[in-house]
């Protein structure tokens, strides 16, 4: 692995950040938002900010950029220097001046940042428009080229697009055309390739790197994910709570961290190196080997046949056969729009199978009509991705845990009862059923998904994404308590992901798939070690940081 | 392991801890539309308490009187109190006003329901709608008072049948959204009936938006009544009426400008203490609303 690290000590000092307090107005009995935070980044440095939500990462990048939310919280001490001059001095004017000129920044979310009923091209321009006086002719070249430079293709037609035409990479490649038009000396990216596929991530970090050698920039990266911060750091400040707990170049902070958080933040994200084979052993011998879920030639084309339309529709997924045995879990892996979701989803019959074979538990499901199906569903349950939206806002915790099990004949006390056990087998007090769903954490509430699926005491669960929103270390602990169930009751677990690390982490098997169609399935160990096939060695090598073992510290042995 | 009651977040917790007192900081106007409406609705309930006549007793000597001790508004053409028939009148805009909002809220919550949740009813019940929204209120109310004669109830259902296809459509876009929400599919999946995720898990969503609803088609009853008594096709000229009133002292308007203000005044104040009351409720509910605060 070979880290950045550069030397910058002789280039000017970009971004001077010096003691910055945050805090809210009126309320100095609440610990600070931000609690001295200071970094300091020089031309052609990338800084990495990392830490977990609630960290203070973006509060401290709003606060370079003014633009905290204004009657929310407020800056009480320290400063702010760009390139020498005091940023928190400046008028409301100068800063808008300057945030264009001086700084820029790009976010998580392009589709939202984009104006979605203006031209791409014209949305560049603007900013142009506003900070320069070139003419109309001149700004459109301009544009054009820092088109060609960030490598959008046939840059005349995507000038002419609205970003809803554009895939997600195309329009980050877009935010940093923005970004980047004026030449800024700092530029500030907020998880700027979390919302993309792995593969798209690899690029737009390369490109983000290209433009700032060529223009000198100063880039203060946020970012949770230490696999990114391996490849692109030079030097990396680590916070917690509204501080920053430790802050060195790249290399050293992941060879030796000083700080027990950095080594737990280390420590929790997951290996490309797939866990030990687990023998299909199993307590009961009578059920080993049994499959609990077996799908055949699965297909599901969305719309097409139609009353008024008619056509071919969407191919979502085809051909598509995998088993899973009781106790084992099998992962299905891919980018977005390679049918994954789709294959779980008909597998539970939230939507409509087009065609194949579903059989769940001895039962084939995948014909069975809503009121037919109902007896069988209890045999298979689903974790999804938000744990924000999974549980009913309104209902108490203990009302969403017995709905199950009271619609298969239980009685609500006996529910109740089991619903209590069931909160402490996922780590939670039992008073906990009297809360409501927003009292909890995200992890807590994923938690508690879990042990709603569980109680239907289904023999497979289907987790979709379920760890996705997840900061790492909660990601890990949840991760952990998948396993713990699989063990004592013995579910099959299908496991939906985009995440190598996390696949490779707990699942037997893999399954990868594209465009709808299965490209490689077999034994974890074998998919992603010797992938067979061209897809999966390119998801693989895309996945960044793969040189380096975070959690031992040390580059990667056996790969 | 984190502590369980501790929220997410320190800039969740943030929000949580301004958002309460935010909610509640109400501005001076709906607190003074809603003492406002409180005082009107007390007024005409309690009519028979305070009025100084019988707002249906006639008195041909004592026609068109200007305002004066005995009678405080003045008298009407036919020597009625208008001090009497102002507060009476209020009785009946406001049940039809009240049952007009009841009824198209608790229909309309029934066929969205049903719309949003089932793809086939749907198409059949939203052209059903689109048909009714073509149907003229005043037109309707006209029809059906000369079909069956003037009551309260064909008013209320000539105002509701065009309200109806707009409370649906309310509701069918709350159910729409609502039903693609992951906790949704969860109560699928764990085998809950459809009627149990419609009334349980749907159902509550809609309340807040139809509460808004409720009070505006509270108030565009109560307007659309006055219209159709001041064309003559509401309820009985007798029966007192802000609309009624208003009618009657047309032509003698110029007589005594106090036949159409004091009617006309009493209508206005209930109508915009009403709108403003649903403004405020829209703006506590609404979840666009919440999401910038919490």
């Amino acid at each position: 692995m070979r880290f950045n690290s550069r030397d910058f000590s002789n280039n000017k000092v970009v971004l001077d950040v010096r003691d910055l307090s945050v805090r809210l107005p009126n309320q100095p009995q609440v610990a600070p938002i931000l609690n001295q935070v200071s970094l300091q980044i020089r031309a052609g440095e990338t800084a990495c900010l990392v830490g977990e939500s609630g960290s203070g990462k973006s509060v401290t990048s709003l606060a370079v950029m003014g633009l905290l939310p204004k009657d929310a919280l407020r800056v009480t001490g320290g400063g702010i220097t760009l390139s020498g001059r005091n940023l928190l001095e400046l008028t409301q004017k100068e800063m808008r001046a300057a945030r264009a000129r001086n700084m820029a920044m790009i976010f998580q979310e392009p589709m939202t940042a984009l104006n979605p009923v203006m031209r791409v091209g014209d949305q560049i321009e603007e900013v142009l428009k506003v900070h320069g006086d070139l003419p109309q002719k001149a700004r459109q070249e301009r544009v054009l080229a820092i088109m060609e430079q960030v490598h959008l293709p046939d840059v005349r037609r995507v000038y002419a697009s609205y970003p809803h035409q554009l895939s997600g990479g195309q329009r980050q490649r877009i935010m940093i055309a923005m970004a980047l038009i004026l030449e800024p000396e700092l530029l500030i990216a907020d998880e700027p390739t979390t919302a993309l596929d792995v593969t798209t991530q690899g690029q737009i970090l390369k490109l983000i790197a290209e433009l700032q050698e060529k223009q000198d920039t100063a880039v203060l990266f946020i970012t949770h994910d230490m696999g990114v911060v391996a490849e692109i750091a030079d030097s990396v400040h680590v916070m917690k709570d509204g501080q920053v707990v430790e802050q060195a170049p790249v290399e050293q902070l992941l060879r030796q961290p000083r700080e027990d958080y950095t080594r737990k933040l280390l420590k929790a994200v997951p290996s490309l190196i797939p866990r030990q084979e687990r023998p299909e052993t199993l307590s009961e011998p009578e059920s080993q080997g049994e499959k609990v879920l077996q799908v055949q030639k699965l297909r599901k084309v969305y719309g097409g046949r139609g009353f008024f339309r008619r056509g071919e529709g969407t191919l979502a997924a085809e051909d598509v056969s995998f088993a899973i045995t009781r106790g084992r879990t099998l992962g299905i892996v891919g980018e977005s729009g390679s049918g994954k979701s789709t294959v779980a989803r008909c597998v539970m019959r939230l939507i409509e199978p087009t065609d194949g074979q579903i059989v769940v538990a001895g039962s084939e499901i995948a014909q069975l009509s809503r009121q037919a199906l109902r007896p069988h569903r209890r045999h298979i349950q689903i974790v999804f991705q938000d744990p924000f939206r999974s549980l009913n806002p309104r209902w108490k915790v203990g009302r969403s845990l017995v709905e199950g099990p009271v619609n298969y004949g239980a009685s609500r006390q006996e529910a109740m009862q089991q619903a209590g056990d069931l909160m402490e087998l996922v780590g939670l007090p039992r008073e906990a059923l009297g809360r409501y769903p927003h009292q909890f954490s995200g992890g807590q509430r994923q938690r508690i998904a879990i042990a709603r699926a569980v109680a239907m005491k289904p023999d497979v669960l289907v987790a979709d994404e379920a760890v996705s929103a997840l900061d790492v270390s909660i990601q890990a602990q949840v991760l952990e308590l998948l396993a713990d169930i699989q063990e004592k009751l013995g579910v099959a677990i299908l496991f939906i992901t985009h995440d190598l690390r996390v696949a490779a982490q707990i699942c037997d098997d893999i399954l990868v798939m594209q465009n709808g169609k299965i490209v490689e399935y077999g034994p974890a160990g074998d998919v992603l070690a010797n992938p067979r096939d061209a897809y999966t060695r390119a998801l693989t090598d895309a996945a960044p940081g793969r040189g380096w073992d975070f959690a031992n510290f040390r580059e990667l042995q056996s790969a | 392991m984190e502590k369980a009651v501790q929220p997410a977040s320190s800039s969740q917790w943030l929000l949580g801890a301004l958002s309460l007192p935010r909610r509640w900081r109400l501005g001076a106007a709906p607190i003074i539309a809603g003492l406002l409406l409180l005082a009107i609705v007390l007024a005409t309930l309690l009519a028979p308490l305070f009025v100084t006549h019988d707002p249906l007793a006639m008195e041909a000597t004592k026609r068109l009187q200007p305002p004066s001790s005995e009678y405080l508004l003045g008298t009407d053409p036919y020597g009625r109190d208008m001090f009497s028939r102002v507060f009476y009148g209020g009785r009946v805009s406001l049940l039809i006003g009240v049952g007009a909002a009841l009824v198209s809220i608790a229909l309309g919550l029934i066929i969205g329901l049903i719309a949003g949740f089932f793809r086939t009813a749907d198409a059949i019940i939203m052209r059903i709608m689109d048909s009714l929204m073509a149907i003229p209120a005043i037109l309707l109310a006209i029809a059906l008072v000369a079909l069956s004669g003037a009551s309260i109830g064909s008013v209320i259902i000539a105002i509701t049948i065009p309200e109806i296809p707009r409370v649906v459509r309310l509701v069918r876009s709350v159910v729409l959204s609502a039903r693609e929400e992951p906790y949704v599919e969860a109560a699928t999946a764990l085998g809950s009936s459809m009627p149990k995720i419609l009334i349980q898990h749907l159902m509550p969503n809609t309340m807040a938006p139809l509460i808004v609803q409720g009070t505006y088609i509270c108030a565009s009853a109560i307007l659309i009544e006055a219209i159709l008594s001041f064309l003559g096709a509401g309820v009985s000229t007798e029966i007192p009426t802000w609309g009624n009133i208003m009618a009657e002292g047309r032509s003698y308007f110029q007589l005594n400008p106090g036949l159409i203000f004091w009617p006309g005044l009493m209508l206005s104040l209930c109508i915009l203490s009403i709108n403003l009351i649903g403004d405020t409720a829209r703006d506590l509910l609404d979840p666009r609303l919440k999401k910038r605060e919490a």
